[in-house]
Order: C-alpha cells, then structure tokens, then sequence
C-alpha cells in the first residue's frame, strides 16, 4: 500500500547508512508502519504463526543436521542417537518432527482462510499463486524429511511417492531414476533427500519473502472483503499486529507442545520405529496425515480413461488437485471477495471442508470395498467445488448487500455510541 | 463475539488435524481390539516405576534377552535417572558379567559404556536359531507397536496423549497365548497368538507362572505371574525406547504451565493496547 515514509534518521550514524543502504527505512516502513486494515479477524493470525514454524524447523533442523547422518545403515540409530544421547535432543527432535504437522495444520488453515474471504482475487493473485507454491516446496520438503529417520514408513513412502513420477509417460522413467539416484530407493535416494531437504527450507524462506513483497503492494484483504478507503481504517501493523500475532503464536504453541511433549508420536505410525527393509512390505502404506487427502486421489483412480491407464489417470488427478489452486483466482468468478456476503457460497464451502476432512480420513483407510467408491465421491467434489462451483456461483448467486467501508462495517458491529466514535490509531 | 460457523470451522479443521493417523493405525492388524492397562508413565504427569523396571529388567535378562537384542540399550542407562537406578557399583558389575567382542575380535569383560551384547552374531544365525524366525530388536520395540480403536475413541487419543499403544500391545501379546479356536490351522513350529496379527508367532509362550523369581522387598509382595511379569517387562521396554520419558514430561509440563500464563499476559496487553481502535 503506497504511503508516505514517516521515517527520520534520528542520528548521524542512522543518516550515514540510510544515504547508503537504507534499511533502517525500509524496516521502518514495512515491519513498523505497514498499514494494516483494524479488521481482521485471528484467522489472519495464521501467516505469522506459519513465520514463526519456518523459524522453528530451520533452527531445530540445522541442529539435527550436525548430528544426524544420511546412511542408510546408519540413519535409524543416528535419530535414536539424537533422542538418547545429544543434550536436549529429544526435545530438538520431537519439536522438528511433530513442527512438521503443526506447520501443516496452519497451513491448511491459512490456506482455507484464503479460500472464504477470496483473498486470492484482483490485485492479489500473486500473493496467492505464491502461496501455492509455497505449499507445493512445503510438501516436497516434508515428504523428503519424513525419509530421512529411514523406518519402513520412510521407505515405502519413498518407494510409493517417487514412483508417482514414473507414470508419466516417456520422461517419467529418466525423472524417477533420477529423483531416486538408481533404479530403487537407497543410500543414493537418501543422500540427495537429505541435501534437498536442507536447501529447499531456504528456497521456501525466500519465497515468503516474495509472498510478503506481493501482500505489501496493495495491502491485506479483510473479513468483509472491501478494500480500505482511508488511513483510519488501518493500523500501523506494529505494535497493533506484531502483538496480536505473537499472542496468537504462544496460543498456537500450547497444543505443539502437548504433542512435543506429551505424545511426540501420536501423529507418526508405529512402523516408522522399525528399520526400513526393503524385503517386508508394511501391511498398510500411509503417508503422514498432512498428505491423506491428496493420497486419497491418487488412488481414487482406479479405472483407465480412454488411453489413458489408471495409474497416469491417479497421478493426473492427484498433480490436478494442487494445480488447479493455481488458477482458482481466475476459476472464481464471483466480483464478491468474502464469503460472509454470499448466502450459497458458504455451503458449498463449509462442504468443501468437510470433503477435505472425509478426504483425509480416507487417505487413511485400506483401498478396499466401499472406501474406493467414497474416494471416487469425495474426489470428484473436490474439483466440482473449483471447475463447476466456482464459476458458475458468481453469475447466478445474489449476494448480501455489502457494507461500504470498513468503518461502516466496523460501526454496525458497535452499536454503542461510546466505540462509535471514530478513532484515530496514535504511537 | 464468536460466531457459529467459526466454531463449526474451528471443529472441521482441528478434526482434519486430529483425525488420521489413529485411523492409519486403526486398520493396520485386523486383531481383536487390546484393553489400556494401567502404566505409571501415561499421560503428562507419567513417570516410570523404579521397582517395576528393576523387575522388568530381571525378566528381559533371564528371559527375552536369550533371543531378542537391543542393540541401542547402554549398561550406563540402566544407571541413569528417570530409569531402573541401579547404582554405579550394580551397572560396572552387571556390565562386567558379559563378554563383548572388539572390532579386533578380542573378547574382554564389559563396561559400562558398552552395548547390551547381541545372543546371536548376526540375522542369519538368529533365524536359524529360531525356526527361521527372526526376533525383533527390543530397543525401540515398545514404540514400532501400537493398538488400535474404534471410531470415535481414537479421537480421545489426542487429548489424553495416548501413547502408551506398545506397551498395552507386548501385554495383550505375552497374555494372548492359548489354544486355536477350532478352524484355526497354525503351522507346525509356530504357536497361537490372539493378538498376533495372523495368530500364528514365531516366538513359544515365553512366560509362565513363577518362571523368574522377583527378589521380594519387605512390605510390598508381587505376584509371580504372568501378567505382572508381562506388565513388568513392557514397562521396562518402554524406557528402553525412550529412556527420558519422565524428564520429557516434566520439562513439557513446565513449559505448557509458561505457556498459558505468558499467553494470559500477552493477551491482557493486546486488549489493553487495542482498547482504543474499534475494530
């Protein structure tokens, strides 16, 4: 949002350095004074939470890092190692591994947040398309971490995983070879999991940052999805945002630390405790649960479409399911930004929730009996819910009257004359 | 003001969050569903029972160790905090009753620091040994099990950190033993298991009553069964997979007692300092 910098170096040193690498100023104007709509509800809270779990899992990890070693006879006990015999490791370790779930859970919130107030639509497609691909390296960069401890869940993960990228026709083969530095998963496979695993958190940081530059340009969305009309319907976001957001992480870290604490392994499975072998198949693959609703797709297909086989098909809807987040600025054609002013929207999405949660749920469940017909359900209102809904609500659903400003909005809200007053933020 | 449909979104996503790797499990082995027994070290203020690991210890010694290694449990362990507790004295005699091979070959009494000794020198001979079964490792054996429940209980799981799957498992296994209900074929060499996932184990009856006999402390008499040897053994397994439990849960306690307080205080100061803007 383009405002006045209110910065003045307040010494000669300040002045000496904003002449040359104005830092100072920038922070100033973008960490400081960045003006925030007074609006927003705790769901917005959730991009700072996610800030601070890239923070956490960076730090744990580089520590886990100087201990851990990427061998695959070695691997397993190296983990024990961290748990039983570094100082403060058991903590490090179930932060890292439990941070992992955690850092999903407020993504999918974050992400879901986006989706109700249609914070993916004009000017801020970038943001979202950003956030998509930050979603994208987040999964690449958790699957490759769950290999790592190398238990027979890592294992089979890995085997099933990369042979996704096998079924793409002609090329598929050489990528997975390639992603698997041989012709099954082994010592190569986790040797080159582990740098990937290490550089990519870093490629993600640098793309929140873009994140965070694109949000910057025309400012945040807000519940009710009006854009700000004039500075006194924002904030400057510190200290007003900087406090409600970091309130909102210790919140957030209660139940992280009950299951760092408490129940580390609740959100694995028992079988990962076993050394990966690559001769016993576990009676049941599933991959963390962050990554059900997608497996479900995947395996939701299990008939061929023409030419094309069940395998390529599953792999088709499974990459189609996170592609098609992409173009959903463009899918949505509603001139309405949040979902509270659009009476059929809300059903449709609060049953897209639902699916996603059932989508889980059968990610987890044998591939077996009625499970593939509700799979085969639950996928097809997954991208009815963006390539038919979508598109079509906006030219048929009448919806509410919107408020006009924020301030309108924010009056409605407080009917007593006392809060009605308008309010000018100081520092 | 907190709306409905916040709550009802609050509900889906902690569900979504909540729900699945309980049911992971759940389908996992289609045995009969295994009771939470009673343990000293669930639930956040678990700690282990010093006796019980002691008796515990005396019955993977003289019984589970003459096939299963645990090639992750130091001597030195047994003598830390928060374990059995032996004394320094105890461990350096223990550990000196065992022969361990150099990477030379040489053969010398153990130390401390050394590893429990494997029974067998590698998998092969174990398997031989065995009736071409292989005995798992114990030392994160208690955690690479866990039992499972029906929809909606598992649910519960999250909010009483449940963790105590492997231990309730090795107690339902070490008691499952009896005669095959009729139809039931077990291969020669193999023995009923109810709890087994496909009934048919490897491993004999391992336990019987009076088959270790606890040294009786005064005052306090233990039953020489099976099911206080098994409830014994599995609480020890237990600290073998994860030897600082206790000091985990303790520090976890103190940290979530900070944390709602710190969150209580900064949540008095964003009120306070947004007390000014209607928003």
């Amino acid at each position: 949002m383009a405002h006045e910098s209110s910065y003045v170096p307040g010494n000669f040193v300040e002045k000496w350095i904003d002449d040359r690498l104005p830092i100072i100023r920038w922070s100033k104007e973008h960490l400081m004074d960045y003006p925030t709509p007074k609006n927003l509800n705790y769901w917005w809270t959730f991009g700072a939470i996610l800030a601070f779990m890239l923070a956490v899992q960076i730090i744990t990890g580089i520590v886990l890092a100087m201990h851990y070693t990427p061998q695959i006879g070695l691997a397993f006990d190296s983990v024990e190692h961290i748990r039983r015999d570094v100082n403060g490791g058991r903590i490090i370790q179930s932060v890292h591994a439990t941070g992992a779930s955690m850092f999903f859970a407020a993504m999918y919130i974050h992400m879901f947040r986006g989706l109700y107030f249609g914070s993916y639509k004009a000017p801020r497609e970038v943001i979202w398309i950003l956030g998509v691909l930050l979603f994208v390296l987040v999964v690449t960069t958790a699957f490759m971490g769950y290999v790592l401890p190398w238990g027979q869940m890592s294992f089979w993960a890995a085997t099933v995983i990369t042979n996704i990228v096998g079924a793409i026709p002609v090329i598929g083969t050489p990528i997975l070879e390639l992603l698997r530095g041989g012709f099954a998963v082994d010592n190569a496979t986790l040797n080159r999991f582990f740098s990937l695993h290490y550089l990519l958190p870093f490629v993600i940081a640098a793309v929140v940052a873009l994140h965070i530059w694109a949000l910057h340009v025309p400012g945040n969305n807000n519940p009710i999805g009006v854009e700000v009309k004039s500075s006194r319907e924002t904030v400057p976001f510190h200290p007003y945002y900087t406090m409600k957001d970091l309130f909102a992480v210790v919140v957030f870290c209660i139940p992280f630390a009950w299951f760092a604490f408490f129940a580390p392994d609740i959100l694995g499975h028992p079988d990962n405790y076993i050394m990966a072998n690559s001769q016993v198949t576990p009676a049941h693959i599933v991959p963390e649960w962050y990554f059900l609703p997608f497996y479900a797709i995947l395996r939701a297909i299990d008939f061929n479409i023409l030419f094309i086989d069940s395998k390529l098909g599953g792999v088709i809807f499974f990459a189609g399911a996170i592609l098609v987040l992409f173009v959903v600025p463009w899918l949505d054609t509603s001139k309405v930004r949040s979902g509270t002013f659009r009476p059929i929207f809300k059903w449709f999405f609060w049953l897209f929730i639902a699916n996603f949660v059932f989508l889980t749920w059968l990610g987890s469940a044998p591939a077996e009996g009625i499970y593939v017909l509700l799979s085969k359900v639950a996928t097809a209102y997954y991208f009815i819910y963006f390539l038919i809904v979508l598109p079509l609500l906006g030219r048929f659903e009448t919806p509410r009257p919107l408020p006009t400003s924020i301030s309108e909005a924010v009056l409605a809200k407080h009917e007593s004359p006392v809060t009605a007053q308008p309010v000018t933020a100081s520092h | 003001m907190i709306k409905t449909k916040s709550i009802i979104g609050a509900l889906l996503v902690s569900m979504l969050f909540a729900a699945v790797p309980a049911v992971a499990q759940e389908a996992a082995h289609a045995t009969p569903e295994i009771q939470k027994e009673q343990w000293s070290f669930s639930g956040p203020l678990g700690t282990f029972d010093r006796d019980q690991l002691q008796r515990g210890f005396q019955v993977f010694r003289e019984v589970c160790s003459s096939c299963h290694s645990a090639r992750l449990l130091a001597f030195r362990n047994l003598g830390e905090p928060g374990g059995p507790e032996f004394t320094e004295g105890q461990v350096k005699a223990l550990a000196a009753e065992y022969q361990i091979t150099d990477a030379d070959g040489v053969k010398r009494p153990g130390i401390p620091a050394d590893h429990w000794p494997a029974p067998f020198a590698n998998d092969q001979e174990a398997r031989d040994a065995n009736g071409g079964a292989l005995p798992p490792d114990m030392s994160v054996l208690a955690k690479a099990r866990g039992t499972t429940q029906p929809f909606p209980w598992w649910i519960l799981n999250y909010f009483t950190a449940y963790s105590e799957g492997g231990p309730d498992y090795i107690h339902a296994l070490l008691n499952g033993y009896g005669t095959p209900p009729a139809g039931t074929e077990i291969p020669e060499g193999k023995y009923y298991n109810a709890v087994f996932p496909g009934h048919a184990i490897g491993m004999a009856p391992p336990l019987s009553d009076g088959a270790v006999t606890y040294e009786q402390t005064e005052g306090a008499s233990v039953p020489l069964t099976v099911d206080q040897y098994s409830r014994d053994v599995a609480s020890f397994l237990m600290w073998v997979a994860e030897p600082h439990l206790a000091s985990r849960k303790e520090a976890g306690f103190q940290v979530i007692i900070f944390l709602v307080v710190f969150a209580g205080l900064m949540y008095l100061v964003k009120r306070r300092l947004w007390a000014s803007v209607a928003h």
